[in-house]
């Protein structure tokens, strides 16, 4: 998802105060605008506090997990550190996740794979992979992830054998988790950046696997 | 007990296909998403609080609304209930704006 750049700018160039929208809003987006004039008026929270959370989750994306991924792929013993304390592999790759109060890393295995929902919304290791995507939001994703997965994951594009576990996990306000996926077979001696561009953000919420090497990317280790 | 209106984990009611069409957001739902944020931040809200919410939101209501307009009616739900600001602040605040705007 790409951020539109002028609502960066209506943040911080406001001539009078007050936006600019470019067409009609709803009934709800107007009364967005007038929260956030009072909120501003009364001193509650700052245009720069607004500013900053604009910039954090555009700074935000799946490439983040990604590199914590590709990491694990290639290193052992940051892919125990991660398991074991995410938080802190996190910070040190210098990705914040403070502002989790729980996260947990799930590992896939060849016989289990792990898959990520919010039931009743749409908590989300936003810190790790940035907003989430529509559909992880959507009623029907909420619905039939707890007792259709493999039909999710149809859906997405692979089939998923019946001898595989599937381990379906609830996001909630405190908990929020990130999938390890499995390192696809053929890219040893791939580099971490190579293999990062195989960890999707689907991957890491678990509804398919990361993307297979390419052919030809295979290299003799 | 019966389901909460959020409690859709398993139903039946939306077992159809997902759409996967991403929107790109607008000004105002990053704006929704950034303010909410900022009040977390400033230990003014948290997330559960948010979320409860939403859950008592009227059902229809909650059905309705996108997903951003589900956080700002939540949002200022909780901020009236704070007594941080009142409903009719909030209503004049609007009407102010639609007149800059040369809207009805």
């Amino acid at each position: 998802m790409s951020v539109d750049p002028s609502a960066k700018q209506n943040e911080t160039t406001q001539e009078h105060g007050h936006p600019h929208p470019k067409h009609e809003l709803s009934y709800h987006a107007k009364r967005i605008y007038a929260i956030r004039e009072l909120l501003l008026e009364k001193g509650v929270v700052t245009r720069e506090d607004i500013q900053a959370q604009i910039d954090y989750q555009e700074a935000r994306s799946p490439a983040n997990g990604a590199r914590l991924v590709a990491r694990a792929w290639v290193d052992p013993k940051f892919k125990a550190r991660l398991l074991a304390d995410p938080k802190a592999a996190c910070a040190e790759m210098g990705i914040d996740a403070t502002s989790l109060n729980e996260f947990v890393v799930l590992e896939n295995s060849e016989k289990v794979r792990h898959m990520v929902v919010c039931t009743l919304c749409s908590c989300y290791p936003r810190p790790i992979l940035g907003r989430p995507p529509d559909w992880y939001k959507s009623f029907n994703y909420r619905a039939r992830a707890v007792n259709d997965p493999r039909g999710v994951m149809r859906e997405f594009g692979q089939e998923l054998g019946a001898d595989i576990e599937v381990r379906v996990h609830d996001s909630t306000a405190d908990i929020r988790y990130l999938v390890l996926p499995l390192r696809p077979p053929g890219t040893e001696g791939m580099s971490g950046e190579e293999l990062a561009k195989l960890v999707t953000r689907d991957s890491m919420i678990g509804v398919v696997d990361a993307l297979p090497a390419l052919p030809g990317s295979r290299k003799n280790a | 007990m019966p389901r909460g209106h959020h409690d859709i984990g398993g139903t039946t009611r939306d077992a159809g296909p997902i759409d996967r069409t991403e929107h790109q957001l607008e000004d105002w739902e990053i704006l929704a998403d950034a303010v909410n944020q900022a009040l977390g931040a400033r230990g003014i809200k948290r997330t559960d609080e948010l979320r409860r919410a939403r859950e008592e939101m009227d059902s229809e209501l909650y059905r309705s609304l996108s997903y951003y307009e589900r956080w700002g009616a939540s949002m200022e739900n909780i901020l009236i209930e704070k007594k941080i600001l009142t409903r009719e602040e909030v209503d004049r605040k609007v009407a102010e704006f639609e007149k800059k705007w040369g809207e009805p």
